[in-house]
Order: structure tokens, then C-alpha cells, then sequence
């Protein structure tokens, strides 16, 4: 799985791991008896078949040990999916919304700041840039806090997805989905809408950017003056 | 199971009239035998043909596919929307149009008759109907095919599916294809479970019937419960795209939700209804080349039903990121690891039968060992989807799809190729080359394996399905996958050529071909069997 900058994945990557071990376990003694039984009981080596078709032990054993080892599974299982579903005490909220084909941030608690982030052309991807997940404008968020994500979407279903964080949810059309994720390192995670949504579904791609608090204050600052900027009209002035 | 019958000397002898004989067996001429057919084996022929020129099809796009994703940046498929109804051609005619003829219309209506000493299906007439609406739902895929207008998945979620997002008559026409092929498999169904509980031969109680029976009977009631509702679903989507209606529509007042729910719930029994005939195939294979009967009948009858049941209230495993309550996702979670119970038990009972056993690694019973652990590996990764909170990081990535290529074309494929190799014999009278038989094994096991495995590392590592492009972090193992492709595709090339070389075989074929282990009552008829059998009922004991 992608490394996890976050609690959420972190969690993720546990419950996985130990999922992991227990069907490769399982997979590896399926075929090491399939292996024993083809050379063991080949007809030149065992040309009288049994005629054996019951062992009420071994049927109570084999219905029983897997029930059971679905409950190892299960315990920590539940405890994930309250803990990823929503977070009771968000420092901030930010709304996502999907577009056919870019993502809206709207970020209510900073003053309605409203940005929009589309995919960098091949033609115009600067040096270091990553093709097809580095954006023009990133979701920008504060490192270490719990960011309440409300998606929804303005036309198809499209599917919000930062593996890095352990985060997804689908955006739909009239309905508001919550839940939560943590960034616990400044850096830049990526993720790509994950439900198809047309013609350019594969080229919408998610750019979380996490910087410290004080960073984060500037570039709140910041997005609020260009916007507003932008917003002025335009006095005909050359 | 096995099933003693008394009946091998009058099937001899019947067979031995029924070549020659008191005009019984008067085949009718070219058209009103294959287009106004009321024979279940020329029926069955009709859709063991058809799930052929199916799968080829579907298979033609997944090497497009294939060669699209070999590379990032690649232009073999340029445009997104043709992408999109390339991928969602590839999986409607895979389900509907390749697995679902094989494993039902095919070797169902070809073994169930031979099978329970029945002379045809209950409503022959009717069997006939059921195979002639398919190749006019095929025509219809095709149209959406080709006019670039059905782009939405095999899910058909709306509103991409809607009039607004998908606009032209292609959708419409994909929609439709699938109301024909629903109502095929429902008459299908309904013949099947006519037949199954009213015409076996006297003798053979429920619990005495072969297990490919059980699991069609099981199958054909899935199908019964779960085609309505996806009737319901693509009428409403219909009436939302053509009549102004909002089912699916939030504007007006409808939710794109209810559709995930509807299509699910006939989706995830859908899944079973794949799988589950092949259960009865392998079932038969193992039991005939270890020559011992099946380990545990009653166990494995009731494992298929408790599939079949426990299948109907899981739906909403595929829906875990569409807003649902948490409480809701830890119910279908905790129901869907239930699923595993069952099938581990299958799982087991086929190696407790080889166990013990004098196993001879003949074609057919490569692919059903193959099945046993390639199935094994796909089952695994479903306890893993199934946790909603891992599902939060690898829904709709790769390692979905790794998962169902894993049962399905690992799975429900490979039982198809054992059922093919098991039965051609008996079907055709003409065997096919044991060498070639191998080698279309082992080319099919390198190949798609090479091609799934290594998409369980893309959807770890988070890339999205239904790309037609993806960011340079992808590019290895899509390499990789794309070449085991290949090799898959040239296995198919020889599986056709092995047809050529069983169907021009001059070798005749006895009524048993495969020996003491095979006690089913199809090997008490000749091969190929007569145009009508069991003129005379058989009694079993």
C-alpha cells in the first residue's frame, strides 16, 4: 500500500497487514495440501482410490477455525470503520466538489475561500512535476490537524481518493457525504477521482498539500486577496 | 455424487436403437433443427457457440485495453468516452454474453436432462426462446458498441448513465440488450427448476441428485429473485432518460443512490450466479478423476444454498463509499465475511476428496486443481474488500479488479474449460488431443496469472480503475500485466485449436470415456448420446 502520512492510514495499513498474513497463510496451505495430495494419492502411487466421503470432526474443524479467524478479523475491523467514518471534534471543514473534470475546495471556516484545481497539461508540466496528479491550484491544509471533508458533486458521481491518507468517499449529486482526514507531515499527497465520470475521468487528479499552521494563515491570506482581485473588474487600462 | 443406476443395460440397448431406429430418432432438417429447435442438446450446442463468439469478442477488448494500458501517454484508444464503452462493452458481454451461456443456457441445458434421466426440459419450446433473444441482445450491445454511447461502467450508475451525461440512442439500446437477456435467463430459470424437481427419473431423491444439478437449481432461483430487480432498475433509468421521470435524478427529487442499491441487488447474487454452476463442475471432475465420490454431499449442498442465500443480503458491500450510514457498513461487512464460511467449506471438501483418492492429472482435472487454488486466491482478496475500513483505500482501484478476474476469469472460466474438456467427448463424440489440451492449460494458467497478479500491487499502491491512462508511478506492473494478456490471448488461439482438432477427430468415443470414477447418468448414454434419450425412463437405486 502507499506509505501513510496520516492516522487514518496508518490504521488502514495495520488491519491490512494482519488480513494479509492470515490469507497468505491460508493460500499457501491450500496449495501445499493441493501439492501433497497430487503427488501423494497419484494413481501409480495409490491405485485403489478410499472410498472415504465423511469425517465429522474435520467438517466441525473446517467450518469452526475459519469462523473463528474471521472474528481476529472482524474486532479490529469494526473499530477501524468508526474511527475513519467521521471525527467528532474537526478543527476545520472543507467542502469538495466534483466537477466534470476538476475538484472545487471550498473551505467555509476560512472565509469561504473557494479555489479550483484542475490537472497540468503534458504540455505545460514544469520540471518536477508528476503527469497526470500535479494540479494548478492544490487543496491546501494545515499539518497534524483533523479536516472535516464534506463531498457532493454538481453533476455525476465521481469519487474523492487520497491513498497516502487512507481517505475516500464518493461525490454525489444531491447528497452531502462527511468524513475526516489528518495530514501528519508537511509534504504533498496525491489521489485521483475514483468513480467513473465521463470522458476525461481519469485526468481530474487530487493534490493535498499539508504546510504548518502559520504557513497555512498565510496562504489563507493570500488566496483571499487574489481572489478578490479577480474579482474586481477589469478597468480598461492599456 | 454418485449414483448407482441399474439402468447402463437399457441404456446400451436404447442407445444401440436409437441410432438406427423405429423413426424416433428422425433429426429435422437444417432450419427447424437449429432455429426452431426443441431438443435441450442442440440448445445447449446453440449456447456453448455463443458463449464461444462472446468471449472472443469481450476478450478482442480487453487486449485493446490491454495494449492501451501497456504504456502511460499511450493512443492506441485516444478519445475517454470510447474508453469508457469499450470497458463497459467488455463486462456486459463477458457476464451476460460469455460466462452466464456457458455455465446456464450451455453445459445446464445440455447435462441437467442427461444428468436426472429426464428425455428433454419441462417446457422445450420455451428453452428454445430463451437461447433466440440472446443474439439479438448481442446485436444490441454491439450498436452501443460501436456508437461510442454506452460509457458508464457494466454499473450503469446514473447520472453518467443518464440522458443528460449519455445523450443518443446507444445507452438505450444497451439498456434494452440487457431486458432481452434478462428475460432469457428468467425463462431459462424457471424451465430448470420445472424440470429439475419434476422430472427426475424415479430413485433419485433431492439428496441423491449430482451436485451440478444442486447448483443449477440453486443458480436458477437466484436468478428467478434477482433479474426482476434489475429490470426494475434499467426501466427506471430508461423512463429517466426518455420520459421525464427523476428516479435517479436529485433535481427532481430522485437519488443516483437508489439506483447502486437496485442494480446490487441484483449484482452481488449475479456473482453467485456465475460461480456456482462451476462449483458443480468441479465437483464432478474432482469426484471422477480421483475415482471417489464427493467428500461431504450434504456439506457441499448446503454450502451452495447458504452461498445462495447469504448472496442476497450483502449487496451494499458495493456501496461502502456512497454516503451509507456506518452502522450499515458494519452490518453488510460483518455479513459478507459470513460468505467465506461456506465456501471454505467447499474448498476443503474438494481436497478430502482427492485426498485418499488415485488422482490421474488428465486436462480437465488441471483446470479444476488450477480452479481450486486460483479461486482460493480471489476468495482471500474478497475477505480483504470486505473489511469496509481497507475498502476506504482500494475501492474501484485495481485490486477490485484483481479480485473479480481472480473468481471470474480464474474461476468461473477454468470450471467452464473443465466442464469443455470433461464433456466434449460425451457432446460431440469426438475427444480432444490430450497434448494440446495441456498445453492450452498450462499457456492459459502462465498467462492470467501474469496478467491479474500483479494488479493486486496497482490497486495497493492506488490506481484507479476504468483509466485509460495513468501517472508514471503505474507503468511496471502495467507492463507486465499487459504481456500476460498476450500470452492469455494466444492460449484462446490454441483452445480453438484443439476445437478443430477434437471436431475433426476420427477416433469414436465410448459411452464412458473417463472410467470408474465417472457415475453420473450421462455416461450410461453413448457419446454423442441419441437426438432423444431416456425414450424409456431409467430407474435408479
Amino acid at each position: 500500500m502507499q506509505h501513510s502520512y496520516g492516522p487514518i492510514k496508518d490504521r488502514v495499513i495495520s488491519l491490512h497487514t494482519l488480513v494479509l498474513v492470515i490469507i497468505t497463510v491460508i493460500t499457501v496451505f491450500v496449495g501445499a495440501l493441493l501439492i501433497w495430495v497430487m503427488v501423494r494419492y497419484n494413481a501409480k502411487r495409490n491405485p485403489i482410490p478410499s472410498q472415504t466421503s465423511h469425517n465429522t470432526v474435520l467438517e466441525i474443524a473446517w467450518t469452526v477455525i475459519p469462523v473463528l479467524i474471521l472474528v481476529v478479523i472482524a474486532i479490529p475491523s469494526f473499530r477501524l470503520i468508526y474511527y475513519q467514518d467521521r471525527t467528532p471534534d474537526p478543527d476545520m471543514t472543507i467542502k469538495v466538489v466534483a466537477h466534470q473534470w476538476y475538484w472545487e475546495y471550498a473551505y467555509p471556516d476560512q472565509g469561504n475561500v473557494d479555489i479550483e484545481s484542475r490537472y497540468v497539461h503534458d504540455e505545460d508540466l514544469k520540471p518536477g512535476q508528476l503527469r497526470l496528479l500535479d494540479v494548478d491550484n492544490q487543496m491546501v491544509i494545515p499539518v497534524g490537524k483533523k479536516i472535516r471533508i464534506l463531498t457532493s458533486s454538481t453533476d455525476v458521481i465521481h469519487s474523492f481518493f487520497i491513498p497516502a491518507l487512507g481517505v475516500q468517499r464518493y461525490a454525489i449529486p444531491g447528497r452531502t457525504i462527511e468524513t475526516w482526514l489528518q495530514a501528519d507531515q508537511i509534504g504533498t499527497f496525491y489521489g485521483e477521482c475514483n468513480q467513473i465520470c465521463g470522458q476525461d475521468h481519469s485526468r481530474m487528479p487530487i493534490a493535498v498539500r499539508a504546510i504548518s499552521d502559520a504557513d497555512f494563515k498565510a496562504w489563507v491570506e493570500q488566496t483571499k486577496k487574489s481572489a478578490s482581485a479577480a474579482q474586481l473588474p477589469k478597468i480598461a487600462s492599456r | 455424487m454418485a449414483t448407482t443406476s441399474d439402468t447402463r443395460g437399457h441404456g446400451h440397448d436404447h442407445a444401440a436403437h436409437g441410432h438406427d431406429d423405429h423413426g424416433h430418432d428422425r433429426k429435422p432438417g437444417f432450419v427447424a433443427r437449429w432455429f426452431f429447435s426443441t431438443n435441450h442438446k442442440d440448445i445447449g450446442t446453440l449456447y456453448l457457440i455463443f458463449a464461444v463468439v462472446g468471449g472472443l469478442l469481450g476478450g478482442i477488448l480487453s487486449e485493446i485495453m490491454r495494449a492501451q494500458l501497456q504504456f502511460p501517454n499511450n493512443h492506441v484508444v485516444t478519445e475517454g468516452q470510447e474508453w469508457n464503452t469499450i470497458i463497459t462493452s467488455h463486462g456486459l458481454l463477458m457476464i451476460f454474453f460469455s460466462v452466464m451461456p456457458a455455465l446456464i443456457g450451455g453445459f445446464g441445458n445440455w447435462f441437467i436432462p442427461l444428468m436426472i434421466g429426464a428425455p428433454d426440459m419441462a417446457f422445450p419450446r420455451l428453452n428454445n426462446i430463451s437461447f433466440w433473444l440472446l443474439p439479438p441482445a448481442f446485436l444490441l450491445i454491439c450498436i452501443g458498441l460501436v456508437m461510442g454511447e454506452s460509457g458508464s461502467g457494466w454499473t450503469l450508475y446514473p447520472p453518467l448513465s443518464n440522458s443528460t451525461y449519455e445523450s443518443g440512442m446507444g445507452m438505450d439500446c444497451t439498456l434494452f440488450a440487457l431486458h432481452l437477456a434478462g428475460i432469457s435467463s428468467l425463462l431459462g430459470s424457471m424451465n430448470f427448476i420445472v424440470t429439475i424437481f419434476n422430472m427426475r427419473a424415479p430413485g433419485m431423491t433431492l439428496h441423491k441428485m449430482p451436485l451440478f444439478i444442486w447448483s443449477e437449481l440453486v443458480t436458477a432461483f437466484l436468478l428467478v429473485l434477482a433479474v426482476p430487480v434489475l429490470a426494475g432498475a434499467i426501466t427506471m433509468l430508461i423512463c429517466d432518460r426518455n420520459f421525464g421521470t427523476a428516479f435517479f435524478d436529485p433535481t427532481g427529487g430522485g437519488d443516483p443512490v437508489l439506483f447502486q442499491h437496485l442494480f446490487w441487488f441484483f449484482g452481488h447474487p449475479e456473482v453467485y450466479i456465475m460461480i456456482l454452476p462451476g462449483f458443480g463442475i468441479i465437483s464432478h471432475v474432482i469426484s471422477t478423476f480421483s475415482k471417489k465420490p464427493i467428500f461431504g454431499y450434504l456439506g457441499m449442498v448446503y454450502a451452495m444454498v447458504g452461498i445462495g442465500v447469504v448472496g442476497f443480503v450483502v449487496w451494499a458491500h458495493h456501496m461502502y463509499l456512497s454516503g451509507i450510514d456506518v452502522d450499515t457498513r458494519a452490518y453488510f461487512m460483518m455479513a459478507t465475511l459470513v460468505i467465506a464460511v461456506p465456501t471454505g467449506i467447499k474448498i476443503f471438501s474438494w481436497i478430502a476428496t482427492m485426498w485418499g483418492g488415485s488422482i490421474e492429472l488428465k486436462t480437465p482435472m488441471l483446470w479444476a486443481i488450477g480452479f481450486l487454488f486460483l479461486f482460493t486466491i480471489g476468495g482471500v482478496t474478497g475477505v480483504v474488500l470486505a473489511n469496509a475500513g481497507i475498502d476506504e483505500a482500494v475501492h474501484n482501484t485495481y485490486y477490485v479488479i484483481a479480485h473479480f478476474h481472480y473468481v471470474l476469469s480464474l474461476g468461473a472460466v477454468f470450471s467452464i474449460f473443465a466442464g469443455f474438456y470433461y464433456w466434449i467427448g460425451k457432446m460431440s463424440g469426438r475427444q480432444y488431443p490430450e497434448f494440446w489440451g495441456k498445453v492450452h492449460f498450462w499457456m492459459t494458467f502462465i498467462g492470467v496469472n501474469l496478467t491479474f497478479f500483479p494488479q493486486h500491487f496497482l490497486g495497493l499502491s492506488g490506481m484507479p480503475r476504468r483509466y485509460p491512462d495513468y501517472p508514471a508511478a503505474f507503468a511496471g506492473w502495467n507492463y507486465v500485466s499487459s504481456i500476460g494478456s498476450y500470452i492469455s490471448g494466444c492460449a484462446f488461439l490454441v483452445f480453438l485449436y484443439v476445437c478443430f482438432r477434437t471436431f475433426t477427430s476420427k477416433v469414436p468415443v465410448a459411452d464412458n470415456y473417463w472410467g470408474e470414477g465417472a457415475t453420473t447418468l450421462e455416461w450410461t448414454q453413448t457419446s454423442p448420446p441419441a437426438f432423444h434419450t431416456y425414450l424409456e425412463m431409467p430407474r435408479i437405486s
